[in-house]
């Protein structure tokens, strides 16, 4: 058993699952907070907005770039070191990058009618402008062409740097703003009360998103094994090429499986496989 | 006794490419193992893996008891290796580039000097920055830093690119000598004139494996074109250096260099002569 | 590890002074960002002393970008790169001693900006202490991330666009910060200002990166 598993029917049949709830709760969310909820005081209809922007700017900053932070961590730590967590924290990144940019969107939107600008530089906004960049700079240095290992590396240095500098960033934005004395009426607090029937719209606002990132991030995890066991194959191929480089020009070691001096009786196959590592990939879960 | 190199089956990839395609080694120590092969055939990814640089992906590889596969930083220290490109500065001068790398392999720098001076780098080169030195004057100064540094593996690879006749005697007066203090030599060789006096076993490499291996009796003698003086000396008397044709029978001691490629002049085969 | 440190700074200084690139080149280009600054800004002193202070330190972050280019490039052929892996030297050290050299090039460079600042602007330094007590934290940061950095992008092709990317973006807070602080020293900041907070931000981002540094450069270097 040497080949990566691309799928298996119960790990795809939880995705499919996870993907229905996370696509009705989060029906529920808009039905719930579009229809059912009333309007605020101060705010009127634009509190809707509360029901979704918390929960997607969590879910962006704490569940996605966390869980990247986390699984770069855990693939630089020599003991935990597996594919996995690589896999992981690059498609909980890219997820991440889709959350941390409907953050702005929703923000910006939620301001604008307050403000009267689409952009204040109010503290969160910033700070999470700022987390994007730093996503997409992750983003970008994964595309840097290389192997697996020299890319896996890169990518969870860059993440652990990324993520020190979350917190550091948080609170130097967060002075920025409020050490500054004579600041600022602008940006009245956007946080509205919340009771009854809104908490409880508010908690399954959060549910849902998570549930959403989580099934968009099962979906991005089996893509890169997929893309993995496509890479398996082109390695078999290119094995196959190199040995033939080392047949000898009478054609004897044409039909062999590899020249002369063999000491195993491996395929391509094999070598390629053990090549890639001992464990077949693991699909979540 | 443990060998110095021990590969089996090793596997090693550049991005997607498998430079080695499971390659089987054993150098004992003290051995000098010259490989050879066409261009490709995974000689310059050999040495690398054995450095540390390259790492190894399936098999086994261990070297001067270091495994490869889990930690290949730590037998660093103990290799030297003479690259394509030299490792050198090209804004410092010669004796600044030997002090550098001597001192970060944590060696003494007392053999610096007499390094400097065995690969005739001494005097006004000592000082000149090595970005104006010649390819050959930068292999030395590469070398002189193997020389000073003494490591117990040595990773040559084509080194007689680039040097000049008298520069090739050295580096196998140096490759002599560090055999003999007991380090292992590993010569990537294009060049099987210079190369095969020096190897007790040639290893042939293809496609990332290899195909063929043979021992030679190691002869204590390089060969080199040699310069060509005017028989002065009388039939039976050699001087040392000399060519003197058709003088020399095999079996006759000579001291010194004799040998010439020429092939006007029969040349001497290797294991017949012997340095007194 | 110290002692590897020692050594490598001094190679990279001693390469600098043979071959003068950041003070000849580096230094030239932040004095001509500080002139693009006020010819964007007008001609009259008002907008430029008020900006002075920020100005100053987006002068220092792109000399940064450069400086820390610089480092990496002196070991940009192959042989230089495999050389220091074979070295033998303490990874740690490698990076202490890489973050060490760009440091002390830009405390130079930020000594010139200074005196840029302060004639071409006009601006008025109150106090001295806090000036440098802000340039020293705040370079050693950059110094420290920008050599992170620079290892990470080391072998790749797209580097040259790839790192201010990366660096500029981390380092934002040390803008801020750095800001802050010259602005208080400058009398340019908002009344009341002290440039204490920001002077701590500034050490415990030197201080978070260094370490980080120490601790993950090794693993950096492990690549194939």
């Amino acid at each position: 058993m040497t080949r990566p598993v691309a799928s298996s029917k119960r790990s795809t049949r939880l995705v499919r699952i996870i993907g229905v709830v996370a696509v009705v709760s989060l029906a529920a969310t808009v039905w719930l907070g579009l229809w059912v909820t009333p309007p605020d005081k101060t705010q009127g209809q634009l509190v809707r907005l509360v029901y979704i922007h918390p929960p997607i700017a969590w879910v962006a900053l704490y569940l996605a770039f966390g869980t990247a932070a986390l699984g770069s961590v855990l693939w630089l730590w020599p003991r935990t070191r597996s594919r996995f967590w690589d896999r992981l924290a690059a498609s909980a990144m890219e997820v991440g990058v889709v959350f941390t940019a409907l953050t702005l969107v929703t923000g910006a939107i939620w301001g604008r009618p307050t403000w009267g600008v689409w952009w204040a530089w109010d503290a969160r906004l910033t700070s999470t402008a700022l987390l994007l960049v730093l996503q997409l700079g992750y983003l970008a240095l994964r595309r840097v062409p290389g192997d697996a290992d020299a890319r896996a590396r890169r990518c969870a240095v860059g993440a652990v740097i990324a993520g020190v500098d979350v917190p550091i960033v948080h609170f130097s934005v967060d002075w920025w703003k409020t050490l500054h004395q004579g600041a600022t009426v602008l940006n009245p607090d956007l946080t509205p009360t919340i009771h009854g029937i809104m908490a409880w719209t508010l908690l399954l606002g959060f549910v849902a998103l998570t549930l959403v990132f989580v099934w968009m991030l099962m979906v991005r995890y089996r893509i890169q094994v997929l893309s993995e066991v496509l890479e398996g194959a082109e390695l078999e191929m290119a094995l196959h090429e190199r040995w033939a480089e080392g047949a000898p020009p009478d054609g004897h070691g044409a039909t062999d499986a590899g020249p002369v001096a063999v000491v195993d009786e491996e395929t391509p196959a094999q070598v390629g496989s053990r090549a890639r590592g001992e464990q077949p990939a693991e699909l979540v879960p | 006794m443990a060998s110095a190199v021990f590969l089996r089956a090793a596997v090693a990839l550049t991005g997607r490419f498998p430079a080695l395609a499971g390659i089987d080694l054993i150098a004992a120590p003290g051995e000098i193992l010259v490989l050879e092969g066409p261009n490709g055939a995974g000689k310059t990814s050999v040495l690398r893996a054995c450095a540390g640089l390259l790492s190894i992906t399936g098999g086994e590889a261990m070297v001067l008891g270091h495994d490869l596969r889990r930690h290949p930083s730590s037998v660093r220290r103990h290799v030297g290796m003479l690259g394509h490109a030299a490792a050198l500065y090209d804004e410092l001068s010669v004796v600044e580039n030997v002090r550098f790398a001597v001192r970060a392999s944590g060696a003494g720098v007392d053999g610096i000097d007499g390094a400097l001076d065995r690969l005739g780098l001494a005097g006004r080169l000592r000082r000149t920055a090595v970005g104006r030195l010649s390819a050959g004057q930068r292999r030395r100064v590469a070398l002189a830093v193997l020389v000073a540094r003494r490591p117990a593996l040595w990773l040559l690879d084509e080194p007689h690119a680039a040097l000049d006749a008298e520069a090739r005697a050295l580096l196998g007066d140096v490759v002599t000598e560090a055999v003999s203090g007991g380090a292992t030599v590993l010569l990537a060789s294009h060049e099987p004139q210079a190369s095969l006096p020096l190897a007790d076993r040639v290893v042939s490499l293809a496609g990332g494996r290899v195909v063929g291996e043979r021992s030679l009796s190691r002869a204590p003698a390089v060969m080199t074109p040699a310069v060509m003086t005017p028989a002065v000396v009388a039939p039976g008397v050699v001087a040392p250096g000399v060519v003197v044709p058709g003088v020399v029978a095999p079996g006759v001691v000579v001291p010194g260099v004799v040998a010439d490629t020429k092939p006007a002049i029969p040349p001497f085969v290797v294991g017949d002569v012997h340095v007194a | 590890m110290w002692r590897d440190a020692l050594l490598v700074a001094g190679k990279d200084l001693r390469i600098e002074m043979r071959s003068r690139v950041v003070l000849n080149q580096v230094a030239p280009f932040a004095i001509v960002v500080l002139a693009l600054f006020a010819f964007a800004l007008g001609p009259d002193r008002a907008p430029m002393v008020q900006g002075a202070a920020g100005l100053f330190w987006v002068a220092v972050l792109f000399a940064a970008v450069l400086a820390t280019q610089r480092s990496f490039a002196l070991e940009a052929n192959d042989g230089t790169r495999d050389g220091l892996r074979l070295s033998g030297l303490d990874p740690a050290g490698i990076f202490l001693g890489k973050a060490a050299a760009v440091a002390v090039q830009l405390i130079v460079l930020e000594v010139l900006l200074t005196g840029g600042v302060v004639l071409l602007y006009g601006a008025h330094v109150r106090s001295y202490g806090s000036v440098v007590a802000a340039c020293a934290a705040g370079t050693a940061g950059l110094a420290a991330v920008g050599t992170l950095y620079g290892a990470l992008a080391a072998g790749v092709r797209v580097r040259e666009t790839l790192l201010p990317f990366l660096l500029l973006p981390v380092v934002a807070p040390v803008l801020l910060a750095g800001t802050r602080a010259w602005q208080a020293a400058l009398g340019t900041g908002p009344g009341g200002d002290t440039a204490d907070p920001w002077l701590s931000l500034l050490l415990v981002f030197a201080a978070v990166y260094l370490a980080l540094g120490v601790v993950i450069f090794g693993s950096l270097q492990e690549s194939g």
